[in-house]
């Protein structure tokens, strides 16, 4: 048992030795997140004014999602992460796993109209180890110039006779098994409970097989987008801020269609044993404060967590004339038939859906 | 030298030493020496290649999470015979031990990890642990288990227990059992998974067919191709050896790319078969993200791993070979046939092997290009060090792949016979 | 230019006016002419890239002929493969191959003629019986000394009874001594067989020693076609006496000519006395060629050719002493003398007169400057 522990010691130490950075000096804090618009917006609203103010150093480092990173360095002992940006299930399974710092919800900076923080952010956005800074969503899309009339609802997504086409999907069983059963018909608040049974989950494979053979699978959320763009396929599912990004930024003529979205929340976690804790739980403090989410929703188009943020969204940072109140999947117009993703859910079932997933998909 | 030997007939030196001790210690300096040239290599190779690879065979077939987390349980459950419910004093001691886990908070010892490692073997059951520990504190008195089947009815069902017995002994089979698509019955029996849930034997399969076919197309590419280069006056072959090493150059992620780009529907490829009329412009020819474009992909990258051998070995028969068999007779067919082939064997076999062993553990072009049946086995490996976390069992799967390679090197040898290997 | 036999229906080789080029810009063989009749051993010798080589590769059907024909057994053979053309060929570096044993290389030329085994086998045992080499059957060539691979790479070109066989400097890897021997071998192979052989080789001796008739190449050009002796005795030009055993020469210019007796003018005003074989005429320069071992020092009175020398350096090797002297201002004029105990005692330094028979000496082409 010591020798596995040594050797894995060993090993994950070397790995980590290559991609840490040189130790942390005083006045540093290593922020790891996304990379692209994501990060880029987090730079604008969080890091320059946090700077600014306190004179901390900060490496923006990117990631791709996951815990692994975060298990490797906290086992190994030698955490140079100090805060990161990581999804709802993330958060969850890495805190039970001790793998967090815990964080005192009431430290929380309250609302700028004096609400305390734990009534000012949105239900479910906080937790023990882990403070929620926006909402996202997984959404479809299609080209507007290449479908006219295009579809409304997540059941024309199924629907290879109305709007033929390729489909885009995550590789994966999460997010893909709700809309299915979202288009099959099952009402957006029963979604998780009709999956928890088997007759549940054979229902959403039966329906994914309808599309099965038109499907292009994408991995990475800048896939999408770039899909769609090469008429690869004739609508996806995405992350709602890439699709923005490529319509505000690029000027595609996209669309959008919010029906049956699934919501997911990004949310700062501190790795238990991060050597500067405390600025990173300064950092956390000051980012998720009312003013910086709300500055974050000018630059991307996640909705903030806090509830006294949203009144403050005004219009995308680099072009006055769009709106971002609406782009947002908080915004009441968006969250009409939506599904929060249920973080327990695929807490319990991720492995097992994802195996079925993955036999489904090579037959 | 034998015992039965006298003094007298060992070889002595002038001062009377034996001359083979005298011997020893004059090359003793020179050995020394060599060995320390060695040492960063030994060393190198224990540390990055040997260590880890005993973890990794440690991992799939040890696993202490039980222990860690409910040390004290996991002690005293061995002594129950499977039978119904353990003894409620057994139930008692696991109710403490996963109190005092969620009170810790201990890395690598938390009620979570082991509500992850029941959960591999009981799907679903995860957040009966996490939800249960919040309020294991709570429950003091007993009868422990009903205390339990209170909080959550699924403490009722017996497999839970005859689980958390499996999961608290160190050593177990699980993982090679899900690796082999197999698992454990509520009577430890072994038994098939479910067939929706087989994924691993039919990808491992899978991938010892593709890495067979990448090999043999990858083969029939490089031939000519390395018999032209080897044939060719040294400027010409020079240039053409650059465009073959030019992938060697390129990242593998902007090769991936350009595959992408040419073989997509919306692609290249498709837009000149279009144009041309081979194919009209709705049943455009799915050539990417699926088993097509990994092997398509994959020959173009592996390829010159089996060009070069292939070259060098030819590069070394001299024309003369050929031009003899001919003056005896021979045709161009046959003196191939008979005289130069056989001859490229060598480079062949090393060019076969290193394709084939390079193919069955490739796994960033089939994740890029492989979309939903072009995946190998090594997607599944990664999937599980990097995102599943299930390292025991990424684990299990890699010591299968390991000796499935071994195997197949092994029966390589017997038929080709490693000696004969030439890499160059 | 070069000798030819005037050509005959019995020759069995025949290159008629032959040229070839690799780069469309020079020739690396220039019309070239030759005959080689029935049984002969005829050589070609020259230096490298003297066209020799391209000359039996065209023959054996690995090189085109850019202009010209080539005829075997009177058949013009441009158009037909080499592996129908039935000439066996011996390989610089043997070229047996290394994954077949001894046997399976022997067998080889009999196996593509579709030979029943059991004359293959009778084949492949009387032919390593001839090269002496009967326990070598289950070898493999890497396990064969250099003597012994030769011996199977000429066995193999013989092993199908080709009516001719080509040979290209087959004994250049073999080491003096070995090379020597295998001289005698083939030689006497070729005796026996009464195959017809053309053999490629850089070796003077070699080919004196083994050959009918030596073919002398230089820039692509046949310089000289004749016996060993006639090449020797009576070389046709400054190059052949040169390239053939050893010669001395002096440059002079040529005052008279009468009865095939050139009267040369050496550069140090010494008259000369020389056999006209290739000169212009009078007025003309001439070098002169002639032999060390024609030269006597202190020669008889009445002696035709007598000049003045220094002797250099004497270097003394058993049967005869050699003489580097300065003659005429060259300085490189070798005198061999045979080593007599008449003979008084040679001195480095010493001024001497050497003297010579004019039929010794042959006035050839101008060559310049010694």
């Amino acid at each position: 048992m010591k020798l596995t522990k040594l050797l894995t010691g060993t090993a994950i130490g070397l790995a980590m030795a290559m991609s840490a950075t040189t130790a942390n000096a005083e006045g540093e804090l290593t922020v790891v997140s996304w990379g692209g618009a994501y990060t880029k917006s987090q730079v604008e609203a969080y890091h320059k004014p946090f700077i600014e103010k306190t004179g901390v150093k900060i490496n923006s480092e990117d990631y791709n999602g996951g815990i692994a990173e975060i298990k490797a360095q906290v086992e190994a002992g030698n955490v140079s992460w100090d805060i990161v940006d990581v999804e709802l299930s993330d958060a969850i399974r890495a805190c039970d796993e001790g793998l967090l710092e815990t964080i005192d919800h009431s430290t929380l900076p309250a609302g700028a109209d004096g609400t305390p923080a734990t009534e000012d952010f949105i239900e479910g956005t906080l937790y023990d180890c882990a403070v929620a800074n926006i909402v996202w969503s997984t959404i479809f899309a299609y080209d507007s110039s290449k479908i006219e009339n295009g579809p409304k609802t997540m059941a024309d997504f199924f629907d290879l006779e109305k709007f033929p086409g390729k489909r885009g999907l995550r590789k994966g069983a999460k997010v893909n098994l709700e809309f299915a059963l979202i288009a099959d018909g099952v009402a957006a608040k029963d979604v998780y409970s009709v999956l928890d049974t088997p007759e549940g989950v054979d229902r959403a494979f039966k329906k994914l097989d309808t599309i099965k053979s038109e499907v292009v699978w994408w991995e990475a959320g800048a896939q999408p987008p770039q899909l769609l763009a090469d008429g690869e396929v004739a609508m996806t599912t995405a992350y709602n801020g890439r699709i923005f990004n490529a319509v505000a930024g690029e000027n595609k003529p996209f669309n959008i269609v919010w029906d049956g979205q699934v919501w997911d929340l990004d949310l700062w976690v501190i790795p238990k044993g991060a050597k500067n804790k405390d600025k990173a739980m300064d950092f956390l403090k000051f980012s998720t404060a009312t003013e910086q989410l709300a500055a974050q929703a000018s630059w991307i188009s996640y909705g903030p967590a806090r509830k006294s943020s949203a009144p403050l969204v005004g219009t995308y940072a680099t072009n006055a004339s769009i709106d971002m109140g609406p782009q947002m999947p908080t915004s009441p117009a968006n969250l009409s038939n939506s599904v929060q993703n249920n973080f327990e859910f695929w807490a319990d079932n991720a492995d097992q859906l994802n195996e079925r997933f993955n036999a489904w998909l090579a037959n | 030298m034998s015992d039965t030997q006298n003094s007298n007939d060992v070889l002595v030196a002038y001062d009377g030493t034996p001359l083979k001790q005298q011997l020893a210690k004059t090359t003793r300096r020179m050995k020394l020496r060599a060995l320390l040239l060695t040492l960063p290599l030994v060393l190198f190779i224990i540390i990055a290649f040997v260590l880890p690879i005993g973890d990794m065979l440690i991992r799939s077939f040890h696993n202490p999470t039980g222990t860690n987390v409910v040390p004290n349980f996991a002690e005293v459950i061995q002594e129950w015979d499977g039978q119904d419910y353990p003894p409620d004093e057994m139930i008692k001691v696991f109710v403490q031990d996963l109190a005092l886990a969620r009170k810790n908070r201990e890395v690598g010892k938390t009620v979570g990890n082991l509500a992850t490692r029941v959960n591999y073997e009981i799907p679903g059951s995860r957040s009966l642990f996490t939800k249960t520990a919040r309020k294991a504190d709570k429950i003091t008195e007993g009868p422990y288990l009903d205390a339990l089947i209170k909080l959550d009815k699924k403490w009722a069902n017996e497999n839970v227990w005859v689980t958390l017995k499996r999961v608290t002994r160190d050593y177990t089979l699980s993982f090679y059992l899900a690796a082999t698509d197999r698992k454990y019955d509520e009577n430890e029996n072994i038994i098939r998974a479910d067939e929706l849930y087989r994924i691993y034997l039919p990808l491992l399969y899978k991938t010892i067919a593709l890495s067979a076919l990448i090999t043999f197309l990858c083969f029939l590419i490089a031939y000519p191709v390395a018999y032209l280069l080897s044939t060719l006056p040294l400027r010409t072959s020079n240039l053409l050896m650059i465009l073959v090493l030019l992938p060697f150059w390129t990242s593998l992620l902007v090769r991936t790319s350009a595959w992408i780009a040419m073989l997509q529907t919306e692609g290249i490829i498709n837009n000149i078969f279009v144009y041309l009329g081979f194919i009209d412009d709705e049943n455009r020819i799915q050539m990417i993200y699926n088993a097509t474009g990994t092997v398509i992909a994959m020959v173009h990258i592996l390829l010159p791993f089996m060009i070069l051998p292939l070259y060098s070995v030819m590069k070394t028969i001299p024309p003369s070979y050929m031009r003899a068999a001919k003056s005896m007779g021979a045709s161009n067919f046959m003196a191939f046939r008979r005289v130069y082939f056989p001859q490229t064997i060598p480079g062949i076999a090393a060019g076969v092997l290193l394709v084939f062993i390079l193919a069955i553990g490739y796994y960033i072009t089939p994740a890029l290009v492989g979309g939903s049946d072009g995946l190998l086995i090594s997607n599944e490996i990664a999937r599980h060090i990097q995102s599943s976390l299930n390292w025991s069992l990424g684990a299990a799967l890699g010591t299968i792949l390991l000796v499935v390679v071994l195997a197949l090197y092994w029966l390589y040898n017997k038929l080709v016979g490693v000696d004969n290997l030439k890499f160059g | 230019m070069a000798e030819t036999k005037s050509a005959t229906d019995e020759s069995f080789v025949r290159f008629e006016n032959i040229q070839k080029s690799y780069d469309g810009e020079v020739l690396v063989v220039k019309d070239l002419n030759l005959d080689i009749q029935k049984g002969e051993f005829v050589t070609m010798l020259g230096p490298s890239g003297s066209g020799k080589t391209t000359c039996l590769m065209m023959l054996a059907g690995f090189e085109p002929a850019t202009h010209g024909e080539i005829f075997l057994d009177n058949r013009p053979i441009n158009t037909v493969p080499p592996h129908k053309r039935g000439i066996g060929m011996v390989f610089q570096n043997y070229a047996l191959f290394p994954h077949m044993t001894v046997a399976e290389n022997l067998a080889f030329p009999l196996q593509v003629r579709n030979m029943s085994r059991s004359e293959q086998e009778d084949r492949v045992k009387k032919i390593l019986d001839l090269v002496e080499l009967p326990q070598m059957a289950g070898r493999r060539p890497a396990q064969l000394s250099g003597g012994q691979q030769q011996r199977i790479a000429v066995a193999r070109a013989l092993v199908f009874e080709p009516d001719l066989v080509l040979m290209d400097e087959p004994l250049g890897a073999l080491d003096k001594q070995l090379r020597e021997q295998m001289q005698y071998e083939i030689k006497h192979i070729h005796e026996s067989l009464g195959v017809t052989v053309v053999y490629v080789t850089h070796d003077q001796s070699e080919a004196l020693t083994m050959s009918d008739r030596v073919a002398v190449f230089e820039d692509g050009v046949i310089q000289q076609l004749s016996s060993p002796e006639e090449l020797y005795e009576d070389p046709k030009n400054s190059f052949v006496a040169q390239f053939i055993g050893e010669n001395n020469k002096l440059n002079g210019t040529v005052e008279k000519i009468a009865k095939g007796i050139c009267q040369v003018r050496t550069d140090d005003g010494t008259l000369l006395h020389a056999e006209q074989v290739n000169v212009e005429g009078v007025g003309n320069k001439t070098t002169l060629s002639l032999r060390p071992e024609r030269i006597e020092i202190d020669p008889p009175k009445g002696t035709k050719n007598v000049i003045k020398g220094r002797i250099e350096e004497l270097i003394y090797l058993g049967d005869h002493i050699r003489v580097r002297m300065n003659v005429a201002g060259n300085d490189e004029f070798i005198v061999k003398v045979r080593n007599r105990a008449d003979k008084r005692p040679l001195k480095e330094g010493q001024d001497t007169k050497i003297g010579w028979l004019a039929e010794d000496c042959k006035a050839l082409d101008f060559v310049g400057q010694i």
